[in-house]
This record gives C-alpha cells, sequence and structure tokens, in this order.
C-alpha cells in the first residue's frame, strides 16, 4: 500500500474473470512505472488489459491506477471507459478507417495533457502522413499514428498490447525508443504485454509472469 | 405514338415523386431504430419483431392495405384519433399513398441498414470510448458514417418500392386522380380505358426509367461512398 511504502502506487491489481470456462486472474501491486505481462498467447493478457480499460468487466476484483480507483466490485464502482482516461495502444491499431490521420489524431484530444498536437507529431515523426487514409499506412506508420492519437487524449496511465508484433526489425527498432522515451520522459504508468522476453527486459521495471491457465 | 408529357402526366409523376420521397424520408427513422434494434440488443420478443418487419414483404400487398384500411380509415382506432387529434386524414389522401409505400419499403429498408449495422467493427468503437467519447459522440461519429453505404442504399431501395407500389395502395386510399394516382396506379386507370395504349406504354417506360435511374444512382452513390470517406471526425 501506497502508506507503507511512502510513494503511490502506480498499479494495484486484483481482478478475477471466467471466460468461457477458463479463469484469468492477475494480482499485482507495484510501484514500478511500466509493468511488463508476459505469457504465452491464450493466458488472457488482453482480457487483462481490456479489464483495466473497462471493454471487459471482472467478476470481482479492484483496480486502482495512480492512486486513482476504476473498479471495485465489493463497493459497486465501475468507471465507462470514456472516464478512465486509459491510453489504450490495442494491437490491432484501431485507426478509424473513415477518417484521415489528422482527425484520427484530433479524435480523442482533450484538454490537461502534457503533449501538444505539434509535439506529438515531431516526436512521432508523423507529420508527413496527417493527410492520408488510414489504409494507405505501413505497419509501423499506422502503430505511430495510433500512438499519437493515445497520447493526444490526455491519459492517465498506458495499455500497450504487444505494440511491436507484426512489426519488421527496423521498425521495432523506431518503436521501441519511443516507448522508453515515454516511459522516462512523459512517466506515465505503462502496463505493456507481451510474448518476448528480451523485450520485457529491456523495458520494463517489473515483470509479472500469467501462468498457464 | 404522341411522347409529349401532358400536364395530368407531369402531376402523375410528380406525386409518385413526392409520394416515394416522403415515405422513405418518413420511414428512415423508423427503419434504423429496428435495424439498430435487430441487430445489436437481445430482447424477448426478439424473433417476433423480426418476423414482423418482414411481413409486408410476403403478405398479399391487398391484405397490408386492408389492414391500413381497418387501422387508418376513418373509424379505424388511429385513424379516428389523428383526425380528432389533428384533423389528419389519410384515406384518399397523397399522406395515405405515402404510408402505404413506407410500410411496403420497411422490410427492404430494415434489412440493408441492419446488414450494415452488422458490418460495422465493435472494437472501433471501443477504441472511440477508451479515448473519452461519449456513446452518443461514439455513435455520431463512428457508428453512423460506417454504417452509411448501408443506410443510402436502403433508402434507393426502399425509394425503388415505393415507386412501384400498386396493391397496398389501391387498396388504402383507391385511386383518386391528382391525389393518389401514382405511376402504377395511372398505368391500370389507363388499362381500364379502350384505345388508352398510348398512355400506358409511356408510363411504362417512365417507370422503367425512373426506377433504373434509383437504382444507377444507388450504386454511385454507394461506391462514391466507399471511396471517398468524411475527412474530418466531429
Amino acid at each position: 500500500m501506497s502508506a507503507e511504502s511512502g510513494s503511490r502506487m502506480a498499479f494495484e491489481i486484483s481482478l478475477r474473470r471466467d471466460l468461457g470456462g477458463r479463469a484469468i486472474a492477475l494480482e499485482c501491486r507495484a510501484e514500478a512505472r511500466l509493468i511488463a505481462l508476459i505469457g504465452p498467447s491464450g493466458v488472457g493478457k488482453t482480457s487483462i488489459l481490456n479489464m483495466v480499460a473497462g471493454l471487459l468487466r471482472p467478476d470481482h476484483g479492484r483496480i486502482v491506477v495512480d492512486g486513482r480507483l476504476l473498479f471495485d466490485s465489493a463497493a459497486g464502482v465501475d468507471l465507462p471507459p470514456a472516464q478512465r482516461h486509459a491510453g489504450y495502444l490495442f494491437q490491432d491499431r484501431r485507426l478509424f478507417p473513415h477518417m484521415r490521420v489528422e482527425a484520427n489524431l484530433r479524435y480523442g484530444r482533450r484538454p490537461g495533457g502534457t503533449l501538444e498536437m505539434d509535439g506529438v507529431i515531431a516526436l512521432l515523426g508523423i507529420g508527413h502522413l496527417l493527410h492520408r487514409w488510414p489504409d494507405t499506412l505501413s505497419g509501423g506508420e499506422a502503430q505511430r499514428v495510433a500512438l499519437g492519437r493515445v497520447l493526444l487524449s490526455a491519459p492517465h496511465f498506458l495499455l500497450m498490447d504487444e505494440p511491436l508484433s507484426g512489426l519488421d526489425r527496423s521498425r521495432r527498432d523506431e518503436i521501441l525508443p519511443l516507448i522508453e522515451t515515454l516511459r522516462d520522459q512523459i512517466r506515465l504508468p505503462i502496463l505493456y504485454v507481451t510474448h518476448d522476453h528480451r523485450e520485457a527486459e529491456r523495458l520494463a521495471d517489473l515483470i509479472v509472469e500469467m501462468p498457464e491457465a | 405514338m404522341d411522347v409529349a408529357l401532358s400536364p395530368e402526366d407531369w402531376s402523375v409523376i410528380g406525386l409518385s415523386l413526392k409520394v416515394s420521397l416522403v415515405a422513405v424520408a418518413a420511414m428512415l427513422p423508423v427503419a434504423f431504430a429496428l435495424a439498430w434494434a435487430l441487430a445489436r440488443w437481445r430482447f424477448p420478443g426478439k424473433l417476433l419483431l423480426d418476423a414482423l418487419v418482414h411481413l409486408p414483404l410476403v403478405v398479399p400487398p391487398v391484405v397490408t392495405g386492408w389492414l391500413l384500411l381497418l387501422l387508418f380509415g376513418i373509424n379505424g382506432p388511429v385513424g379516428a384519433w389523428l383526425d380528432r387529434s389533428f384533423g389528419i386524414t389519410l384515406l384518399f389522401r397523397w399522406t395515405g399513398a405515402a404510408l402505404a409505400a413506407a410500410i411496403m419499403a420497411m422490410p427492404l429498408m430494415v434489412r440493408a441498414i441492419r446488414l450494415s449495422i452488422e458490418t460495422i467493427d465493435i472494437r472501433l468503437e471501443q477504441a472511440a470510448e477508451t479515448l473519452g467519447a461519449s456513446r452518443a459522440r461514439t455513435f455520431f461519429t463512428i457508428s453512423l458514417p460506417l454504417a452509411l453505404p448501408g443506410i443510402l442504399a436502403g433508402m434507393m431501395l426502399g425509394f425503388a418500392r415505393s415507386l412501384g407500389e400498386f396493391g397496398a395502395t389501391i387498396t388504402f386510399v383507391s385511386d383518386v386522380p391528382g391525389e393518389t394516382r401514382t405511376l402504377p396506379i395511372a398505368i391500370y386507370a389507363a388499362l381500364q380505358v379502350p384505345g388508352a395504349e398510348d398512355s400506358v406504354t409511356r408510363f411504362a417506360i417512365l417507370s422503367i426509367l425512373l426506377s433504373l435511374g434509383a437504382l444507377l444512382l444507388s450504386e454511385m452513390l454507394a461506391r462514391r461512398v466507399g471511396r471517398k470517406r468524411v475527412a474530418h471526425g466531429l
């Protein structure tokens, strides 16, 4: 608890959910700014992110991120996704296909973010993509735009679902330093899902292994 | 054959277009709500609602017209109420013809719109919500634009169906020249008169051209929407 350590916990997560007879559970309380959730595919890593984002309801449990209560089954607290301020970087990007890159970036803009439009565009190097349609972007470009859209929504924390999967080596080498920049300079708590141990060791302050179901 | 259109012919065309446009415009919100409920919600009686929506497609149109007569006639429960409360009469009026056309167009409109709602990727709506969008904003900026091609297709289908509507219309509002005499009814009326073959031919050609135009327009709209997308999120 924060009282014990003297500083605020980044993540206090305790949840459980049965999905088709399979139990997905996580107990995790850490000060770490970047927690890597690691485990083979199918153990429910994405479901954990969905529960923290409010897209999937845990059967029971409690979620506190950076001191803010998002979900508590015992107390009947369940903030809707729009009020959780999660910056969720989906594995499948989910750019809106009917909006150009610029409209995608602006979609979630909320006042109070530490990052401004120009800063994010410069940081991610996506200035030349603003007038393109999402379906014309490469995987790496789409990932950077998706990250930009997330950062501009003034997130309180980030959820990253295998952000490097599906990218070739050179694209990975572009995205990886960006994530380190976010971790070290913008200092948002990050819950990071991966199945790659090397990636987890390079990025994470804490690695949580999800056991085989 | 005399191909020049008489003022009377023009009134038939104008009335047909007016009745079809009003029918589609009035049915659109209803059809969208029904399509949304059938595509997205689970509720008791859903199968029954689905069947009721499709009923005008399979029941003889004369039966639909007779039911409209029972409900919306002068002594019908809804008709009497409309007359008493708002002074609105549908019987023998073009508005009645539009109601009949709307009911007959409903199944086609609901089907097309429902299909497009079912193809919306729910994960995109979820993404909008995590970005802070309210349910309403998600609906208007994500769901609705993505369903637009199906909505347009449904409107065009409904319009084409309304242009051809005959059975329920003539049963409900009869044949009143200038008021309910739409193209199909004008053709039928001309067929009853010896020596009016020229009129029949003219109206038949007009019917085909109008329907063809509506179908071509719908195809063009669908392609245009597929290519050119909404440039800015709201």
